[in-house]
């Protein structure tokens, strides 16, 4: 019984790499020979991927999403094995070593291309894989090994990289290449580059941090089918596999932590029910993680007293109602703070790489709850609006967001947000900061507290019941300052508790 | 590069009309099935969907600007689909064209076929007179910095095609306002319609589809019921 690689096959000249975007066997599954049993994606294209050979799949070696490059070795098929529920574990001898570029009658070059399972010891012994290797069906004319073609490869590279080249006036062959059979890859000549040619053609040790560039002697083609006797010019034991050795790149990394989310799973138990997450919950999944991830949070909290605000709202409540406007105290705050908002351009700005961004506009970001769900409808230009002009935004905003009715633009381009815990009763809340902006302002519940006043006149203290409330300001302490958090707060705390009866 | 055996073969057309996604997806995954199995020739569907987003493998959700629920109050409906690339709009006024190809023996290449892909929109759109052109960091067709075009493309076991191409013909190009086109923020997409300055449909120039495929692949012969019967109604 022996062990068949299913590499990731070269699926058309200029393709260098793949992503794993679907297993469509489990481990165990027995496999015709032919049939589909993954599909990969590249920038345009879904492909399925046949077996090479009818058996059992016995260990995948590349989980969904990876990205890999052509060749690498992407499961393990054990050719004529019956179907089994635990996939072995492969043998020591046979899993390590069989040079992973060698692949689909390639020429079996050293290629920096990195191991394809965790590097357990030295191999004892020569590799003795099967490398009857799986292709794309049909796929038997394929790849003469030559020096010339493994040369042709070389100096080909995708558009990018010749465009780059190009533009630089850099001859692609001058570029010491890291990719599959020396091909240049984008790292490749960006670090070429950067570096100068001198630098990046004396053995460049690291380019990027990935995989070690092979020396150039390893990189004399040997024809697939042959198993090297002499010590193998194996890669490094050390290096664990990556997923993509050119995109491990500082900037990738940096790039992936920013953008990219991967929620861990835990074992279901008994009487659970398992969901999918819808596309709302999705995103606010993904939206939360990563603008934790980017803000480092702090937050304030000031308490308000909103007796003044409701004398006003009591006052002009049926003169408002007359006009068909109903102004709620969102709407006071939300009008108080975008008069502030202007003095304190760092709440209302952004960190952007390595700028700071003073927004030109005030636009309020409302968070609406749908019950299940969330959204955010955006008062755009708020300080444009008078107290009611604001409370009918803010009325028309959540009709819409709740009977989905709202145009993309509407909920885009927020500068600040309001997000109003307090309607259902919490006393006060720990936002997150939205992603692209740099405060959120939490408003807790609205109570009836038994306060100490001072008489402004004879400075006696009393015992009072007012309506107070306690606001948290979530901010990113990388932009705004905690003396800045607990200005703004005070100038809201002194504006509402002040408020202007022309609002 | 066509060799001889694309100068054997026929190219089928079909011209289903307009076509709910789930249905053009059924429909493509029988001919795929019956192409491998050389029951059918090469054939390419014609057609329009209604309203639809659909997201390919690489799509990023946060690329739909809009909840499943603002997009059905909007009559716009969601797939998941397992073509390659990320987000695109389809809907009424758009090409929709769907080759089942066989891209054995000499055309097994996944980027020869999408540049291809790109050659018969080029020449579908000189014979309107205008020129597009291809960019070489995305897929697709453009005029000046506009998508006119956009492509996304499934190989199954065997080397059949299936999905394909949506020329932007006479579409409202505000519902790509409710994505972001193949991830591909800040540029903008236009249509045959606009650049022309006149009311160009999908029939129109689906004649052009056929007969720039037929050169570019090399097919011998076409069997096309819209060039029969004159214009064939949707």
């Amino acid at each position: 019984m022996s062990r068949i690689e299913v590499p990731m096959p070269q699926m058309g000249e200029s393709i260098a790499e793949g992503t794993v975007s679907k297993w469509l066997k489990a481990p165990g599954d027995a496999v015709e020979r032919d049939e589909a049993i993954l599909e990969i994606s590249t920038d345009k294209v879904d492909a399925e991927i046949p077996s090479p050979s009818a058996g059992v799949l016995a260990e995948i070696v590349v989980p969904e999403g990876e990205t890999v490059e052509v060749g690498t070795i992407v499961a393990y098929i054990e050719e004529g094995g019956s179907p089994s529920l635990a996939a072995p574990p492969p043998a020591e001898a046979e899993s390590e070593s069989s040079s992973d570029g060698a692949s689909a009658g390639e020429p079996a070059v050293a290629s920096p291309s990195m191991p394809t399972s965790p590097p357990r010891a030295e191999p004892a012994e020569p590799p003795v894989a099967a490398t009857a290797t799986a292709r794309p069906a049909d796929e038997s004319d394929e790849v003469a090994c030559t020096a010339t073609s493994e040369e042709r490869l070389r100096t080909r590279s995708t558009p990018v990289v010749r465009r780059i080249a190009q533009e630089a006036g850099v001859d692609i062959s001058a570029v010491a290449g890291t990719g599959h059979q020396g091909r240049v890859t984008k790292q490749d000549i960006l670090g070429f580059i950067e570096g100068g040619a001198a630098a990046a053609q004396a053995a460049a040790p690291e380019p990027a941090g990935a995989a070690p560039t092979p020396a150039p002697a390893t990189r004399t083609p040997a024809p697939a089918a042959v198993v090297p006797t002499a010590p193998a010019p194996s890669p490094p034991p050390t290096p664990p596999r990556r997923p993509t050795a050119p995109s491990a790149a500082p900037g990738d990394l940096w790039k992936r932590f920013h953008t990219e989310v991967e929620h861990p799973t835990y074992p279901v138990r008994d009487g659970d029910r398992v969901e999918t997450m819808d596309k709302m919950r999705r995103l606010t999944a993904e939206h939360m993680v990563l603008a934790k991830r980017i803000s480092p949070h702090v937050h304030s909290i000031i308490e308000i007293d909103f007796s003044a605000v409701d004398r006003i709202r009591r006052e002009k409540k049926a003169r408002w109602a007359e006009r068909g406007a109903r102004v709620s105290y969102t709407a006071f705050v939300a009008w108080a703070c975008s008069r502030i908002l202007r003095d304190f351009p760092m709440v209302n700005g952004t960190l952007s790489g390595n700028n700071i961004v003073y927004r030109g506009a005030v636009n309020l970001g409302m968070a609406v709850d749908l019950n299940p769900g969330l959204i955010v409808p955006v008062i755009h230009d708020a300080d444009d609006l008078s107290l009611v002009g604001t409370a009918r935004r803010i009325v028309d905003l959540a009709t819409r967001a709740k009977s989905r009715q709202l145009s993309p633009s509407e909920i885009q381009g927020a500068t600040f947000t309001i997000t109003n815990p307090g309607v259902l009763g919490t006393m006060v809340g720990m936002p997150v900061i939205p992603k692209g902006t740099s405060a959120i302002l939490g408003t807790g519940s609205i109570d009836k507290r038994v306060v100490v006043v001072s008489d402004p006149a004879t400075g006696q203290d009393t015992v009072a019941v007012r309506k107070r409330s306690y606001f948290s300001l979530g901010y990113d302490h990388r932009l705004v300052d905690g003396a800045d958090s607990a200005r703004f707060l005070s100038q809201l705390k002194e504006l509402l508790e002040e408020f202007p009866e022309d609002a | 590069m066509a060799g001889a055996v694309w100068a054997d073969r026929t190219l089928a057309v079909r011209y289903p009309g307009r076509v709910e996604y789930a249905d053009a997806l059924a429909m493509q995954a029988e001919l795929v099935e019956r192409r491998r199995s050389g029951e059918v020739p090469d054939t390419l569907l014609l057609l329009e969907h209604p309203h639809v987003i659909t997201l390919g493998s690489s799509a990023h959700q946060d690329h739909v600007l809009l909840s499943e629920p603002e997009l059905a109050a909007r009559g716009i409906g969601l797939f998941e689909t397992g073509r390659g690339g990320d987000v695109t709009y389809h809907g009424p006024g758009q090409l929709v064209a769907y080759p089942i190809l066989d891209l054995k023996p000499d055309r097994k290449d996944l980027h020869l076929y999408l540049r291809s892909l790109e050659d018969v929109l080029l020449g579908t759109l000189s014979a309107f007179a205008i020129t597009g052109r291809r960019d070489d960091s995305a897929t697709g067709v453009w005029v000046d910095d506009a998508k006119v075009a956009a492509i996304g493309i499934r190989v199954s076991s065997g080397w059949i095609t299936s999905h394909g191409f949506a020329l932007n013909t006479d579409t409202d190009l505000s519902f790509f306002d409710t994505i972001v086109p193949c991830g591909l923020s800040g540029r903008p997409v236009t249509s045959v319609s606009r650049l022309l300055g006149r009311t160009v449909t999908p029939r129109e120039t689906a004649p052009a589809v056929v007969q720039a495929l037929r050169e570019v692949f090399g097919y011998g012969s076409v069997d096309d019921p819209g060039a029969a019967n004159s214009k064939q109604s949707r």
